[in-house]
């Protein structure tokens, strides 16, 4: 029975929209050129915010540690140009507060190369020096969640990772990042997956590539070296085969318990784009100072697979891209089933950042909402097996507690249900709210 | 160049959807019945034309009128009032006086459906309560069934049709039992293949089984309808008239009638499967079903009615709030199965 599941690679639910890949899967990574205003906000990753370690006026080479980590659960920040410091302060964030960043002016004189260039002797660090270098480095996941690596790779005492799992399966729709560099840097993703799994001490790497991009699998099997203890796994074409835990039960049919992370199912998994990064940092001296980031949607005038370097704006971006179509209605960051809209295109590229997606009235049109008929659609699409329908009838009643008992923690918000919903209902918005308002209540009373 | 921005909207992901909507679901559900209502007019002529007409006429208004003022007509459009009074023509005698099918359909509406909050709200599958209040009401109006109008032409009506409200309603013309009945009170069993296609006298939408199989499986490939429920109730009822038969085949019918006579088709296929009333977990499903098909058979073997889809599930609607809370599906990575 096992054995037969494992054939199928598989996980339960999910859903299948359109991929509308097509726009960028063909397109080489290019490079953006450098603009002159780069804004770095100093709490791009999950946890808390970097310190800034530079002052106004001050000269920054491209690549050189600007903020260093805040604490334990944050990374450092590097300058993505050579310039000068413009501004410490608050800047218009991407989920629209203010937040504090780091303005930097980039140098029309510089040539922008890396200075610093050097590879790194991994081999003879320690663990927690190796652990310690990648927080530096700034290394963040990069499929979107931004959640520094290096916590990941501090694993606790008797806990043992037997696996490393490379995420490749970009089951977002539109995003074509991890595909484009799974093509164009198979041996920079083996390097940096062979430094992260003898780190790790991990037995095997497994990459989980959706079958939808069989030139990738192919080029990477190309790329393994005999004796290298790494394989590749085709994965069903299905959202959210990405999602740490469904790829895990995909590839391992195991399920990670509730509230637990894949370390105890000795698991660790990483997104193809920050094991790149890994090789980058340790091989090449470089530092997270840019990202592949697609640009893509029907509001776009030429779709491109982009190096972006961190903090350029959107709206350099998206000139560089031809600009916007007339029409355009909605800027997306991340994938259209979970990114996050942004309401002006001075906002900047961050780490977690994969896609700009841009909408027009097609996709964004109001759509009237109905009341829930219980037709269980959204229960058929959730893979966490929770009752989206019931989950939201309750958020509308304000019954937050009782969304407690019905696991509304353990939704990872993918949005299989609100795609589903022939209703129209914002499910998981309301899932959010809800969310939100139990952890405040819960801050205020401690 | 701050000007040029076009202004952004800031709707939350996920920005696509899958193509169906409740109002298609709703549409879909009519198209299905297309053909069984076709057939209904085809075996019942102008009468079925009106019956149904009176009962959709009933149902709507009933939604138009008790809507808030400035909602009025929208809830129309999701098209369930439509539904509703077409599903609930489909089980009514084809010589019903008009004016009872047109105050079924107005209750059905009005107490199905609008007093609990409107679409989506509803504990009971609102055509069957307008069925179990008109038959509540007037039982002999509801009873009496009428033979195929067959070689009389399409523009014969029933007189019974005609009665006005309230008047003694004149029951006469050729009435006959139906299948069912004669089977519970006589023993008489009538062949599978007119079961089959239709030729019998019943209900207007329960005479051909084939028909009504045919809009089924249109919703099924339209995912319209939850699969389980319908399998569910038939595989019951087949498997619990088997084993009746084996005890004696001369009192009890045999399963393929079972499954093609009365409503069982039209209550399996298109009201037990009403989202709204029946319970949103798969379990649920199978859980329903199992209980209509065992509640139809008790009712009909053992009660005094030769027919008994209706109660059957209006009563498995009253269960489904508590089988829906004690069939939720196991969450990802709790309980057993996690590691």
């Amino acid at each position: 029975m096992k054995a037969f599941r494992l054939l199928r690679r598989n996980f339960e639910h999910g859903v299948h929209p359109a991929h509308h890949k097509g726009q960028t899967e063909d397109l080489p990574i290019q490079r953006v050129p450098f603009v002159q205003d780069y804004v770095m906000p100093l709490g791009q990753h999950i946890g808390v915010p970097a310190r800034s370690v530079v002052a106004v006026g001050e000269r920054v080479r491209r690549g050189q540690l600007i903020a260093e980590p805040g604490g334990f659960v944050s990374t450092g920040l590097h300058s993505p140009v050579t310039g000068t410091i413009s501004e410490i302060g608050d800047f218009r964030g991407v989920d629209g507060r203010f937040a504090p960043a780091i303005g930097i002016e980039a140098d029309p004189f510089a040539t922008q190369q890396v200075d610093a260039g050097e590879a790194i002797d991994w081999q003879s660090l320690s663990l927690e020096d190796f652990i310690t270098a990648v927080q530096m480095a700034g290394i963040v996941g990069m499929g979107g969640a931004a959640f520094p690596a290096h916590v990941k790779l501090s694993v606790p005492d008797g806990v043992k990772i037997r696996h490393l799992l490379i995420n490749g399966a970009e089951c977002e729709p539109f995003l074509t990042t991890d595909h484009r560099l799974m093509l164009e840097r198979p041996e920079a993703l083996l390097e940096g997956a062979e430094i992260m799994r003898q780190k790790l001490g991990a037995e095997e790497t497994v990459i989980g590539v959706e079958v939808n991009k069989p030139d990738a699998i192919k080029i990477i099997r190309q790329h393994i070296q005999p004796g290298q203890p790494v394989r590749i796994v085709p994965l069903k074409v299905k959202y959210p085969q990405g999602a740490e835990k469904m790829m895990i039960k995909s590839v391992f049919d195991k399920e990670v318990p509730a509230g637990q992370l894949p370390r105890d199912v000795e698991v660790n998994v990483n997104n193809v784009g920050t094991i790149v990064a890994i090789a980058d940092y340790f091989l090449r001296g470089m530092p997270l100072i840019e990202r592949v980031v697609t640009v893509a949607g029907p509001g776009v005038t030429y779709p491109a697979n982009l190096i972006v370097p961190l903090g350029t704006p959107v709206r350099e971006v998206v000139r560089f891209c031809g600009g916007l179509k007339p029409g355009t209605r909605e800027i997306i960051m991340g994938g259209p089933m979970m990114g996050r809209p942004i309401a002006s295109l001075d906002v900047p590229i961050l780490k977690g950042c994969s896609g700009v997606l841009v909408f027009t009235e097609a996709q964004t049109a109001g759509r009237k909402e109905y009341p829930c008929i219980s037709c269980g659609r959204c229960l058929e699409a959730c893979p966490y097996f929770l009752n989206p329908s019931r989950l939201a009838r309750l958020s509308k009643a304000r019954m937050f507690d009782e969304m407690k008992q019905h696991h509304v923690f353990d939704c990872v918000e993918c949005g299989c249900c609100t795609f589903a919903c022939p209703s129209n209902i914002p499910i998981v918005q309301l899932i959010r709210t809800a969310k939100d308002d139990l952890a405040h209540r819960k801050e205020s009373e401690e | 160049m701050k000007k040029q921005d076009p202004d952004l909207l800031l709707f939350h992901a996920p920005l696509l959807r899958q193509g169906m909507t409740t109002p298609k679901a709703m549409r879909d559900v009519l198209y299905a019945l297309v053909p069984a209502t076709a057939a209904s007019m085809w075996f019942f002529g102008l009468s079925a034309v009106l019956v149904l007409g009176s009962c959709i006429v009933g149902a709507v208004l009933a939604e138009w009128i008790f809507a808030e003022r400035q909602a009025r007509g929208e809830s129309l459009r999701d098209a369930s009032g439509i539904l509703t009074g077409l599903l609930l023509g489909l089980t009514l005698p084809p010589g019903l006086p008009l004016w009872m099918a047109f105050l079924g359909g107005f209750v059905g509406i009005g107490l199905g459906k609008v007093i609990w909050g409107g679409l989506g709200h509803n504990l009971f599958n609102p055509a069957l309560l307008g069925r179990a209040f008109l038959l509540a009401t007037f039982p002999i109006a509801m009873t009496t069934w009428v033979q195929p109008t067959g070689d009389s032409g399409f523009f014969s009506i029933y007189p019974g049709n005609l009665a006005l409200p309230f008047m003694q309603a004149q029951i006469d013309g050729i009435t006959s039992a139906t299948p069912l009945g004669m089977m519970k009170f006589e023993h008489d069993v009538t062949p599978l293949t007119n079961l089959v296609f239709g030729n019998v006298s019943g209900s207007l939408g329960e005479t051909s089984g084939l028909l009504l199989l045919l809009g089924g499986i249109y919703l099924f490939l339209r995912r319209d309808l939850d699969w389980r429920i319908p399998v569910s109730i038939l595989l019951t009822v087949a498997i619990f008239s088997t084993c009746l038969t084996l005890v004696d085949a001369t009192r009890f019918p045999t399963p393929l009638f079972s499954v093609f006579s009365g409503g069982l088709l039209l209550g399996a296929l298109y009201m037990a499967t009403d989202p709204v009333t029946s319970p949103v977990t798969p379990r649920g499903a199978w859980i329903f079903g199992i209980g209509v098909g065992v509640l139809v058979i008790l009712i009909r073997v053992f009660g005094g009615l030769p027919e008994g889809v209706m109660y059957a599930i209006l009563l498995m609607n009253a269960a489904t709030p508590l089988i829906d809370r004690y069939t939720q599906p196991r969450v990802f990575g709790r309980g057993a199965g996690a590691k």
